[in-house]
């Protein structure tokens, strides 16, 4: 077991180092070039990138510019942004603060109803349930995020207002705007979890209905239906014990990714956090956060992928040997 | 599994990338025998016989082809242009709802909605379809030379690919649509993502991944059949094996996975143009539709918001559905 935590501890960082280069070459090659963007007024165009570019360090080779940043990455160095002159790193340290909790909520509540259809729809294979579940998870896979985030304002949020005749919406469709405590917390939350939560749900209840249909075709299924357990026994604690190493893998597999792709739902709530981060810093030329972003969500996902193997190691004992 | 697991498209929370592959999972129940006694045909005519029985799938293939004739023929037969002359006239009709003359109503500056979601479906189709094809070829490529190859090539090819899928495809698309002055590597100048060229690019980029891995898986277990050995012997060179013998055996998850490929693609250039990183407004997009339409929600103005979320969800739906109904014609195992 030491052994098999040891190789993939190793290869993710490895994994990490590679995607750091990998981030680089992406952020510095195909994005934005930083002394353009100062430069975009500046009327002797040409005398002004190249001051701007010996300036920033644009002018030495990529290896060497690439040795420079992950110097002063290290250091604690992250470089301030342009637009609100704060510190990159104050900024994302509040940023993952806001996302996590987000992030967290939509994992709870995705991966509790994926796990109720995908246990129904294979211990009812092809029924007229199994089938309303998979039509939706199609919808939900082709349903713009957006789209569906700006119809959730629209009738949950100013509908149900309407409905009701309150002052404020039952369900808000901006951070907090009165008052604290856990009422106001679930009216502000509601809404950004459902919306994250549609294609979540959709996919990762496949996940679940395959991984139990696999289960419950298998042999040890056949053997306690045989010495007379009774069906719901079978289904909820071998058949769902057997195929939830599936679904957690996935899930710890796209919990790193949330960190980095809530861009949209932030976007659509108006919410600080990772996602409105990026979205600002790109939409406004504001370059230097990219890179630190980039690397810090690449940890993150580089690390829930991690937990992911190490879980399936755990959960499923033939992994650990291969 | 731990591998199998990993190869979907495991980015994008938002689901940019996830769920297209979740529905591809094989199901236990699908693996039949072909009973005899029936007529020999070709290949093809099987697949088309079996897809035509594929209810879903056939009305969504008349669906999406009924689309585009019908967004490509509409701007010669109607009078209601995509940007008008603001004129005093135009002005007279404008908020109004959905009727007869406009059936998806008209904006603020009285502009017919219809013509203009007719005009940014036929965007989405060409970047959807383009981003899948140059997709496709590339994850062709990579995946045959790792698979065919395999050794330190293989090695080298998916390694790269496992990193690139590693990064969340969203902020890297956001970060290189935004790049005004794209080039490849100071080389040669690229179209920037605001033009319909530059947004497939774009996309391709970062779209090829998945076709990589599962053609490369094909290829592995295709390479070591008895006809690529009979091939070999008779002197076949490896690129010819690759492209006579190989991928025609593989053109089946080929074509399932450009599908979905295409229904991901129109997603994300709206998903991109809807946050201000793709086409840009006077040029429309089903994306820029809906970010200008945005503060109408909560006021009688919403159905600005609702005639091109819908039609991008339908275009979408539709793609995955043919897809599906390709998927079960394809499958040589299928009894349908």
């Amino acid at each position: 077991m030491v052994k098999f935590v040891a190789r993939r501890v190793i290869a993710s960082v490895v994994v990490l180092v590679l995607a750091s280069m990998l981030v680089f070459v992406i952020v510095r090659e195909f994005g934005a070039d930083p002394a353009r963007i100062r430069c975009q007024n500046s009327r002797a165009q040409h005398q002004c990138l190249e001051s701007e570019r010996k300036r920033l360090g644009l002018d030495k080779s990529l290896p060497a510019q690439y040795v420079d940043f992950m110097g002063d990455f290290f250091q604690g160095k992250w470089g301030t942004s342009q637009r609100t002159d704060r510190s990159v790193a104050a900024s994302i340290k509040d940023d993952l603060g806001e996302t996590a909790q987000l992030a967290l909520w939509g994992i709870v509540f995705s991966g509790a109803i994926a796990l109720a259809i995908g246990v129904y729809s294979a211990s009812k294979p092809y029924s007229a349930g199994d089938y309303l579940f998979t039509g939706l998870a199609f919808a939900g896979i082709a349903m713009p995020t957006f789209w569906f985030g700006l119809l959730c304002i629209q009738f949950l949020s100013h509908g149900l207002q309407d409905v009701f005749g309150t002052d404020q919406p039952i369900f808000y469709s901006i951070p907090n705007p009165v008052g604290s405590g856990i009422e106001n917390y679930f009216r502000e939350f509601a809404l950004p979890v459902l919306v994250l939560s549609v294609q979540l749900i959709a996919s990762w209840s496949r996940y679940q209905r395959s991984a139990m249909l696999e289960a419950l075709g298998s042999d040890y299924i056949r053997t306690a239906r045989a010495k007379g357990l009774p069906r719901r026994t079978v289904i909820w604690k071998h058949g769902l014990r057997n195929s939830l190493s599936a679904l957690l893998t996935v899930i710890a597999l796209d919990a790193g990714a949330l960190f980095g792709g809530l861009i949209i739902t932030e976007r659509i709530f108006s919410r600080p956090g990772m996602g409105t981060e990026l979205l600002s810093a790109v939409l406004n030329g504001d370059t230097a956060v990219l890179l630190p972003w980039m690397l810090v969500v690449g940890a993150i996902i580089v690390g829930f992928n991690l937990v992911a193997d190490l879980l399936y190691g755990v959960l499923d004992p033939r992994v650990r040997v291969a | 599994m731990s591998r199998d697991l990993r190869m979907r498209e495991a980015q994008s929370a938002e689901g940019l990338a996830p769920g297209s592959a979740a529905l591809l999972l094989p199901e236990p129940s699908d693996v039949g025998v072909e009973t005899g006694g029936r007529p020999i045909r070709s290949q093809w005519r099987f697949v088309l016989r079996r897809f035509l029985r594929h209810r879903v799938a056939l009305i969504a293939a008349l669906f999406l082809i009924g689309f585009a004739v019908f967004a490509v023929v509409w701007p010669h037969v109607s009078s209601n242009g995509v940007n008008p002359p603001i004129t005093r006239a135009l002005s007279a009709h404008a908020r109004e709802g959905p009727s007869w003359s406009h059936p998806f109503g008209t904006d603020q500056l009285g502009r017919d909605q219809f013509a203009r979601v007719l005009d940014a479906t036929k965007k989405s189709l060409v970047i959807g379809f383009g981003a899948a094809a140059l997709s496709t070829l590339v994850g062709v490529i990579v995946g045959g030379l790792a698979g065919y190859y395999r050794g330190w090539i293989d090695a080298l090819l998916m390694r790269f690919t496992d990193l690139l899928l590693v990064l969340p495809t969203l902020a890297v698309l956001l970060i290189i649509a935004t790049n005004p002055n794209p080039s490849f590597f100071g080389l040669f100048d690229l179209p920037p993502a605001t033009e319909v060229g530059g947004m497939i690019l774009v996309l391709a980029v970062l779209g090829w991944m998945p076709m990589a891995r599962i053609v490369r898986g094909e290829v592995l277990s295709l390479r070591e059949r008895e006809y690529v050995d009979a091939a070999r012997a008779a002197g076949a060179s490896g690129p010819r094996i690759i492209l006579r013998h190989l991928l025609p055996n593989a053109i089946g998850v080929i074509i399932v996975f450009a599908t979905l490929e295409v229904g991901l693609a129109i997603l994300e250039e709206a998903t991109l143009s809807f946050l201000g990183a793709g086409i840009q407004l006077p040029d429309v997009s089903l994306g820029n539709m809906i970010t200008t339409a945005e503060d109408t929600v909560g006021t009688h103005l919403a159905y600005l918001i609702y005639f091109p979320g819908l039609v991008l969800f339908l275009l979408v739906l539709t793609v995955n559905f043919i897809g599906d109904g390709l998927r079960d014609a394809l499958d040589p195992k299928s009894i349908r």
